[in-house]
């Protein structure tokens, strides 16, 4: 959901400045070529032995997941700034103002900058679509759950036309980097027939473990921070 | 050929936003997998240590990143 919000953002500023034909032209072109990769890639992965497919697409969820606990300790600790859809809104359209009005027939302004951001946005749902999908054997409701996110923040984009600014997105990204990387450690483990106690159920137990140990990073530099601005002071 | 270039920085760019995590991680997953085996005795204790592992990575990750920040 939060990739979404992000795409829409551009696509909003896209739609204000350039128009909504070429902004939508580019957003299906994204869609299409993001669908191409799901339907490319998902059922192949899914010919891959179960242990390999766990262990390389754990590995790969670590790398991608634990990004997002990082940065989301960073902001919520206030060492790096909480991502802002409005200010994001407000540059976009600055700078798509600065290309002029549209002379040529077809805007390829308009539909490059869509295409190119529901595409990088898109890749990160993409990876997680089959990532899960692939090595759940769940690639369907994997899809479905995925589409109907995007579903509903098109439909509040459509609605409101103004950036879903309310979106707790740092808490979303804390909630989902926590969930991918245990996901992701998990795997790696079944992938090197490590035994999990208590199996499946220890999975709770590793997001558990993600997040108190993040909760606690965070209130650790919280802390130091008001102790050096009291020195500083 | 700029297009390819920006794609495969952008691919990059999701696995890699630290490069000390991510090669943490990697060196992590590489003992885990060979050493691990190496060590006699029951095998209960790989799995949680694995996790730990990383947890720790992260946390010290963290703290570092935003040491740096506060010492600027």
């Amino acid at each position: 959901m939060v990739e979404f919000v992000e795409a829409l953002t551009i696509v909003l500023a896209v739609g204000t400045v350039r128009g909504w034909r070429p902004a939508l032209i580019g957003t299906a072109c994204g869609v299409g070529f993001l669908t191409l990769l799901v339907l490319g890639f998902g059922p192949a992965l899914q010919k891959i032995p179960i242990t390999t497919l766990q262990l390389v697409v754990g590995v790969l969820l670590l790398l991608f997941g634990m990004r997002w606990p990082r940065k989301a300790i960073l902001r919520s600790a206030g060492i790096i700034g909480l991502h802002d859809e409005e200010a994001i809104y407000a540059r976009e359209k600055k700078e798509l103002e600065a290309h002029g009005k549209v002379r040529e027939k077809v805007d390829w302004i308009a539909i490059a900058t869509t295409f190119k951001a529901v595409t990088l946005e898109g890749l990160e749902v993409v990876f997680i679509v089959i990532a899960t999908g692939a090595v759940g054997r769940m690639l369907i409701p994997a899809s479905i759950g995925a589409a109907a996110a995007g579903v509903v923040v098109i439909g509040l984009g459509v609605a409101l036309h103004k950036p879903l600014a309310r979106v707790p997105e740092n808490t979303l990204k804390y909630a989902v980097g926590v969930l991918l990387s245990s996901f992701g450690v998990f795997w790696v483990g079944e992938g090197l027939k490590f035994r999990w106690p208590g199996e499946d159920l220890s999975l709770l137990g590793l997001a558990g473990g993600f997040l108190v140990c993040s909760v606690l990073t965070g209130s650790m530099i919280r802390a130091e921070s008001k102790k050096l601005a009291e020195v500083r002071a | 050929m700029k297009v390819v270039i920006t794609a495969i920085t952008e691919v990059f760019g999701l696995f890699v936003e630290d490069g000390s995590l991510a090669i943490g991680i990697l060196v992590w997953l590489a003992v885990a997998a060979f050493v691990f085996p190496l060590i006699a005795g029951s095998d209960t204790w790989r799995a949680p240590v694995l996790f730990v592992g990383l947890v720790a990575l992260l946390v010290e990750n963290v703290l570092r990143s935003a040491r740096r920040h506060l010492r600027k």
